[in-house]
Parts: structure tokens; sequence; C-alpha cells
């Protein structure tokens, strides 16, 4: 699904926020991504996503390389990644709805199969009952599901999440992470961005550690202790 | 004919449904059929009218400010076109009046002056000739002049016998050629050429239409540039969900369009508000206009605008928001992009 070959990036300010990193994301595999701040998760989300372009090595996406894409394909190549933000991104200016519909309008399905497919989103996430609501009135865990709801009602081959547990408490961490391990089981490649170890340590799923830009881990955690490293940092 | 009619009718549903594209297994799940894309293109430019006229709405005063200014900077030169257009009109039919006036010495007998003009029409561009007796002269002049009493005081007829000279050319140089020629002639005291003032008036039209054109083009710009600003404030304001649709996948056509209908309508709100302005404006101007060319005795009266420009000026001032609207976009959309 993913293909990372030996990617590096370095910022105009010469600073070296990847280098040489190479790892694949299957289909149907739900992944960690973790290291300190600053290690280069970010980045990596902003390659995939094409917000960023690598210095170096190549990037493919469903077997296309990323480098040989103009600006034009970019909304394209985004249609196929569901995104979820630590501040879910939601939109205050209209309902629940609108918010979860608005990548099928991007798309351009017709106004009946938007309905279907939001409220399908929607009652995934358990929140059928809200779309007529403003985000704004929902509590920090119903946001960032309707921010998951919005972000799987294309069906997207690929789900990138960045922090999505940051703000919520163990409970509702878990539920998000249910969904996420879902999607996962469906075929979807789940790349989950994090530092909250405790929920890495949870989970037996693959992961990988980055540190000053680097890929040190790979792999299933197998130490326990959330970071794929044997030191703990 | 008839036969043609009756095998075709049946062909056609057997066709429509044989070639209905079937789509193909397994298409990609963020697919979507042609037909549904070109509906929900629609949809959006319907979405983006409706959204554009929503926001203008929701920020009434603003707006109004905005639509105001718009129509105002229209009005002006909208407003004094359409004067010069009336100029124009009540200047039209004096071309044809052009004629230098002859005047004799006052020694020059009337006979004399009938034989000056008879030989006067065989000249080259010279149409025809009227003679003015100076009885003639006498009495228009006292008619015409309400100086009847003075004139009757004095002991003479001071007016010098004419004669007016209507040429077939209005060309310059001609009429200038025809002029000199006449002066030369005997008996003859001064040509005055009377096409001069029609000339002038017209030269000053052709400035005030140059002078519409450059304030017509400054304020078009002031247009552009009041809508780039507008559209600015409002992609700022939008920042979250511009954001938001880049991520999702929105193509740039789909961020700019509901920007460039916001631009489209400030400009024909702007255009439409301006055209009121301007046929107030005219009909508050139309009284004393009309006295003024009835003194004038011109058969004309104020024209408002032609009914075009009704739906012209809107349409222009539309185009110009959408020009502003694409400008402000073009500026300032590259420089949102997601980030976290």
């Amino acid at each position: 699904m993913i293909q990372f070959d030996r990617v590096s990036k370095r910022y105009p300010n010469g600073k070296d926020a990847l280098s040489k990193v190479s790892f694949t994301l299957p289909a149907g595999q739900l992944t960690f991504l973790t290291g300190h701040s600053g290690a280069g998760k970010s980045t990596l989300l902003k390659l995939i996503m094409m917000i960023e372009r690598p210095s170096q090595g190549q990037v493919l996406v469903e077997g296309q390389n990323l480098n040989g894409f103009g600006n034009r394909h970019i909304p394209l190549l985004r249609r196929k990644i569901g995104m979820v933000h630590q501040n879910h991104q939601l939109l205050f200016d209209r309902s629940v709805f609108d918010n979860v519909a608005l990548p099928l309008i991007i798309a351009g399905y017709s106004r009946a199969d938007i309905g279907k497919r939001v409220r399908a989103a929607l009652d995934k996430v358990g929140l059928l009952d809200k779309e007529k609501l403003n985000p704004i009135m929902l509590s920090g865990g119903e946001q960032q599901r309707v921010g998951i709801a919005r972000a799987v009602v294309n069906k997207p081959p690929l789900l990138l999440a960045d922090e999505p547990t940051g703000n919520l408490d163990p409970a509702l961490s878990e539920e998000i992470m249910d969904l996420f391990q879902d999607f996962a089981r469906v075929g979807v490649a789940v790349l989950i961005a994090t530092h909250d170890l405790s929920l890495i340590a949870r989970y037996n799923h693959r992961l990988l550690t980055l540190r000053e830009g680097r890929l040190i881990h790979d792999g299933d955690d197998r130490d326990g202790n959330g970071t794929g490293d044997p030191h703990g940092r | 004919m008839a036969a043609n009619k009756r095998n075709a009718t049946p062909i056609k549903p057997r066709r429509s449904k044989a070639e209905k594209p079937r789509r193909a297994a397994g298409a990609h799940s963020a697919s979507t059929s042609l037909k549904d894309r070109l509906a929900s293109w629609r949809e959006h430019h319907r979405d983006s009218l409706r959204d554009a006229l929503h926001r203008i709405n929701l920020s009434r005063a603003s707006s109004t400010m905005t639509i105001l200014v718009i129509a105002i900077a229209l009005s002006l030169p909208a407003g004094l076109a359409v004067l010069l257009d009336n100029a124009r009109a009540i200047t039209r039919g004096w071309d044809g009046n052009a004629h230098l006036s002859v005047f004799l010495t006052m020694d020059v007998e009337e006979s004399r002056q009938r034989d000056l003009a008879r030989q006067w029409e065989a000249l080259d561009h010279i149409q025809r000739t009227k003679v003015i007796t100076r009885e003639q002269a006498l009495a228009e002049f006292q008619a015409l002049s309400g100086f009847g009493d003075v004139l009757e005081a004095l002991p003479d007829n001071p007016l010098p016998p004419l004669i007016v000279v209507f040429p077939d050319s209005t060309d310059p140089v001609t009429l200038r050629d025809l002029e000199n020629r006449l002066a030369a002639e005997p008996g003859v005291d001064l040509v005055q050429l009377d096409v001069e003032w029609v000339r002038r008036l017209h030269a000053l039209i052709e400035l005030g239409e140059r002078l519409i054109s450059a304030l017509t083009l400054a304020l078009a710009a002031a247009v552009v540039l009041v809508v780039v600003n507008t559209i600015r404030l409002g992609i700022e304001s939008r920042r979250d969900e511009i954001v938001v649709v880049k991520i999702v996948g929105g193509t740039d056509g789909f961020v700019r369009r509901p920007f460039l209908y916001t631009g489209f309508c400030f400009g024909f709100a702007g255009g439409l508000v301006a055209v009121i302005l301007v046929q107030t404006a005219l009909w508050w101007l139309g009284g004393p206009i009309d006295e003024l060319l009835t003194l004038y005795k011109s058969e004309q009266s104020l024209t408002s605008m032609a009914s075009s420009s009704l739906i012209i000026l809107p349409m222009f001032s539309g185009i110009l928001g959408l020009l502003g609207a694409w400008l402000a976009v073009g500026r300032h959309l590259g420089d949102i992009e997601p980030n976290f």
C-alpha cells in the first residue's frame, strides 16, 4: 500500500527531518509510528500526503511513485487517504453530517449516495443520532469520532492518524483504537503516529520508531514498553 | 417517411439498454461515474453560488459597503457616458447646417448681390446659395433680436447684404479653401465659417469620450481592487475550511469556486446598484435638462440609459468582480496549505 524507499527529507533551513527511511505498509495492517517530537513523524505523514516532497528517495502509494506526481495529482492522491488529526479539524460552521459529507462532495458523489454513505460512516462510529448537530456541541471523544467518520466515509485504502488519542482519556482512546482495528481488519492500511507509549504497549501491533529522522526499529513491540527500544527511550 | 418513423421508434429503447455502460467490476471505492461527477459538478456550482449569496447576506453591513463602493465607482463613468450620448445625439443634426455667411460690402446693390450668388453656384463645392438682402436681414433681425426699437432709431440700415453659401462637403480643408476663395471675390467684406463652433463642440465631445474612457479604466481598476481586498479577507476568514478541503482532496478549482462566485456576485450587485444610481440621477436631472434643451430649440429630450446597458453594466461589473476574485484567490490560496 505504502512503500518508503531510502527516503530523506532536508528542510530549506538545513535540518534533516528524515534520513534514508525505508519500510512498507501492507493493506490490512495497523502500524504505530512513534518517536519523540521532532523525530520526523509529522514529516513522514506529510510526505505521504504530499504536503512535502522528499529530498531523496521515493515514496510509493499503491505502487505509484509520488515523485512523478505533479501538483494537480495531489487532490486525487489525498482522496485515497483518510486523515485523522489530533485537533479533529472539524468545521464548526456546519452540521456533523455536512462535515462528514465533505470528501464525498469533493469526489463528486450523487446526493443520494452521499446521504447513504455519510449515515453508514456515522453509524460505524456510533454517532448516527447526532448528524444534525453542530460538532461544537459534541464532546472531545465524539468530535474525534466525527473526524474518523470523515476520514473513512470515502472508503480510502489508507488511513493516517496523527495523535488520534492525544486529548482523550484511556477509555475513549480504546474506543477509537477499536475503530482503527476494525478498519485494518477490512483491508485498510492504518498508520497511527503517536507518542502515547501506554497505548502502543496495550496493543501488539507493528511499531515503527523514529529517532532524529532515522528508523531505528521496525517490528513488534517485543519489549512491551511501547518504544521498540530495549533501553526504553 | 412514415415507414421510417415506425421503424425507428422501437429501436431506440433497445439501443439505450444495450449501450448502458457497465461499471467495471471491483472499481475503486473512490471512483464515481462520469454522470455522477458531472451532476455533482453542477451541484457544486449551484451550491457555490448559494453559499456566496448566503455569506454576502451574513456579513450584510460590510457587503453593503463593498457593493456601494463598486456602485459609486461605476455610476460615475456610466452616468457621464449617458450624458455624453445625449450631447452627441443633440449635435448630430447640426452637421448638415454647415454653411458660410458671406457678408458683402455695403455698397453692393441688390441686383449685383443676386448676380454674385448665381455666379457662385457654378463654383466647385457649392451646393446652393441663398440671398439675404439688407431689408430682409433687417426684418429678420428686428423680429428675432428684440432690438427692433433701437434699429428704428438708427438713420440707416446698418446691416450688410449677405449671401449664405451651402457647401456640398464638410471636409475642413475644402471649407477653408472655399472660405479663402470667396474672401478674395470682389465686393466681399467678410466670410464667416459657421461650422466652426460645431467642430469645436465635436472636439469637446471627443475629449469627453477620452476622459470617460480613462475614468472608466481607473474606476474599473478600483472595482477590481475592492473585490480583491474583500475576497482576501474572505479567504483569511475561511482558512480552516480551505485547509480541511485540501486535506480531503479538494482541487484548487473546488476551493476557488465559491470565492469566484462571491466576487461575481459583488460585482453584479454593484453594477445593478450603479444602474439604479444613474437612472435616479438622470430622473433628477431630467427636468432642468429638458428645459435647457427647449431653450436651445432642440427637439431632443434627455434619453436615459439604453435598455441593453441595464444588463451590460451589471455583467461588466460582475466580470470585474470575477477578475478581482481570481486575482485574490491566485495570490492568497497558495499560501494556505495543510500542516500538522
